[in-house]
């Protein structure tokens, strides 16, 4: 029995909506911070199964830039994660206001 | 005798044609066969802008590592010039080089035309004219060292890349370079919490972008087979897709994150608070080069792959035109920030070049090209006036910082007003041209409402442009009098709960003290309730030729311009 593609895209496009619904909802910084990682992720399964789908390595060979490109990302922002909130008390988007209008 | 004998190897390698050999010079079996994919000519040649960039940025770290620290202050940013400017013959002399042609090399993921090559010109000059502005401000910052010029030959490292690739994916490299580079400039200043509060925001909103990018990109994938541009313009201009929901959907969110990066209107909300809190110059950087990129993305994308698609995405592009006109222009007259209102102007600038994208055709990318490329000094050297003006510790943002400016320092402010007319769009200054070439295009493809209403727009931002160039050349002695009487246009937008930053505009003593920080506010507000001191603004050399080189190409490009003829030249191909 094999699991038909149209799942794994479907799965893969739901994944991706979690991440974008719980980086716009949750406060958390390293939440959010996640959240961008599963929607990486979700792209990621979507590239795996067009390529098997398409039967063209080219896909697969993708999911190596992203996840170069996403580890990156992941140094880039702790770094200036930690960097903003070592002088206060939790992290959460709601201490982030002081720039607005 | 060392370097014949590498040169020879080399020689040999070239001759070979196929470079199968070992370490030893023996070939390696099973690896290397003639047809062997996996061996890859890399035409150095179309590369060589990003390669200056990249290999400039590792050895300014590479020569930090070695002099002892401190040792040379202003070493840092006139090797970074001059790797701008290398940068930049290296481009000119590509310019030549690729003629007319159009070539995918590196495997097909490179893109070598003039387009590209246009870009790269764009990139090293946004680049030497940033390492210009950025040295006094980070000394006076505190800042000084080696990490912001490499961040600058990096982010332009990416740009490049992002105009060269033949590839979303590689589209999407660049993106993230260019990207990750500027996060870490926007959260620069250490001891300012607005610094890294502006990084914070541009990391969580630009990987968000990112992410929806590519979504967008894996979803073109599925539809079409490949991500090189002309493997999707050939499979779309071959087949027609009865289902071509996964297409779009790709073409949206390819649309959406690219958007973000420019600043397009539904995708703005990041822009006026990274631009606020970003360092000066590197605000003014930022803006230059994300821009262009971003627009070379699009346009790449758009007018490039899929073509073929028109009547799908420029109606899109048309509301989002419409949206980034109008909002931009708008929101910039309520603005008390000067950095915040050039940040609203920066997204009303950027509807400008939709206008020329949403054309569609040949006239319209050069209108946008050459919108892009005179945009960038005129930011740059706004930018650069506002870091001077603002003060050390960026303490003075607000609109009374400028004032009286003319009577301070006549040559800075005649800068300012330059840079402010030509995104006015006033005859004989570069904005004038590039307004016109963007809607002259739209006009030609029977646009009239869009041209209309960019012409509108121009007309509501040239408000708060002659508002800010009024407060320049208002007296500092009439400072109470008549210059208040200008603040209430933008009163009528503000929320209820700034009246108490009313009665401070009212008083004369126009604060940066509207921030809701209680403590803060209170603080600010009794330190400038006097009229400010009048410090003398010192105008750095660097600085000084800086202006100087914008002022005069904005008004020499708004004169006659060959630029338009090299921007004709550099329409996309693919």
């Amino acid at each position: 029995m094999t699991v038909p593609g149209a799942w794994y895209l479907v799965l893969a496009a739901v994944l991706f909506g979690i991440g974008a619904t719980g980086l716009l909802v949750r406060r958390n910084v390293l939440v959010m911070f996640m959240c961008i990682e599963l929607m990486l992720n979700a792209v990621n399964l979507t590239f795996v199964t067009f390529a098997r789908l398409l039967d063209d390595i080219g896909g697969q060979a993708s999911v190596f830039f992203v996840l170069v490109v996403a580890a990156a990302e992941v140094v880039v922002g702790l770094a200036i994660i930690v960097a903003m909130f070592r002088r206060r008390a939790a992290a959460t988007a709601d201490e982030i206001h002081i720039l607005k209008g | 005798m060392i370097q014949s004998v590498l040169f020879a190897g080399v020689g040999h390698l070239a001759q070979s044609g196929s470079g199968c050999l070992g370490p030893n010079g023996t070939s390696i079996t099973g690896l290397c066969t003639s047809d062997n994919s996996l061996h890859m000519p890399v035409a150095y040649r179309s590369i060589l802008p990003m390669l200056v960039l990249f290999i400039g940025a590792l050895v300014l770290l590479l020569v930090s590592a070695l002099l002892s620290k401190r040792s040379r202050p202003g070493l840092y940013p006139v090797l970074s010039t001059a790797v701008g400017l290398a940068a930049l013959v290296a481009s000119v002399w590509e310019w030549y080089d690729v003629g007319n042609r159009g070539v995918s090399t590196i495997g097909g993921q490179i893109f070598y035309d003039r387009f590209s090559v246009f870009f790269g010109v764009v990139v090293s000059v946004t680049v030497v004219l940033a390492s210009l502005v950025s040295d006094s401000y980070l000394r006076r910052e505190g800042l000084d060292g080696v990490e912001a010029y490499a961040l600058i030959l990096l982010a332009g490292t990416g740009a490049v890349l992002m105009a060269e690739a033949a590839g979303l994916i590689m589209l999407f490299l660049g993106l993230e370079i260019m990207s990750i580079a500027l996060y870490v400039m926007a959260a620069y200043h250490r001891r300012r919490t607005e610094s890294g509060e502006a990084g914070f925001k541009y990391f969580i909103l630009g990987s968000f972008s990112s992410a929806i990018f590519l979504y967008g990109v894996a979803l073109t994938y599925g539809a079409t087979g490949s991500t090189r541009f002309q493997d999707i313009a050939g499979y779309l201009a071959r087949n027609t897709l009865v289902h071509d929901g996964v297409l779009l959907a790709g073409m949206a969110l390819l649309i959406v994150g690219l958007g973000f990066k420019v600043a397009a209107v539904p995708f703005h909300f990041w822009t006026p608070d990274v631009y606020q809190g970003s360092p000066t110059p590197f605000t003014g950087y930022m803006a230059a080069l994300a821009k262009a990129a971003g627009f070379a993305g699009l346009l790449r994308t758009l007018t490039g792959a899929l073509s073929s698609q028109q009547a799908n995405w420029r109606p899109v592009i048309w509301l989002i035109a419409v949206l980034t006109l109008l909002i931009g222009s708008v929101m910039a007259i309520a603005q008390r920030d000067l950095k915040r209102m050039m940040a609203y102007s920066s997204i009303s600038q950027a509807g400008y070049v939709l206008v020329g994208l949403q054309a569609g055709s040949a006239a319209g990318t050069a209108g946008s090209l050459f919108y892009l490329f005179t945009y960038a000094f005129v930011i740059v050297g706004t930018f650069a006036v506002l870091g001077l003006i603002q003060g050390p510790g960026e303490a003075r943002n607000d609109l009374g910082a400028i004032r009286g400016l003319a009577r301070r320092r006549p040559g800075l402010a005649m800068a300012m007003l330059v840079f402010l007319l030509a995104q006015a769009g006033v005859p004989l200054t570069s904005g004038f041209l590039a307004k016109f070439y963007v809607i002259e295009a739209s006009v030609q493809r029977g646009q009239y409402p869009l041209a209309i209403i960019a012409m509108l727009a121009a007309a509501i931002a040239a408000f708060f442009y002659l508002r800010i160039a009024l407060l320049m050349y208002a007296g500092e002695g009439e400072a109470a009098g008549p210059a208040p009487a200008l603040e209430p246009a933008g009163g009528g937008a503000e929320a209820a709960g700034e009246a108490a930053g009313e009665a401070f505009v009212a008083d004369g003593a126009l604060t940066a003290g509207l921030q809701p920080v209680p403590s803060l506010d209170g603080a600010t507000a009794t330190l400038t309730w006097e009229p400010p001191p009048e410090e003398r603004i010192a105008i750095p050399p660097a600085v000084a030729a800086t202006l100087a080189i914008c002022v005069v190409f904005t008004i020499a490009a708004g004169v006659s311009s060959p630029i338009i003829d090299f921007a004709r030249h550099a329409t996309a191909m693919i």
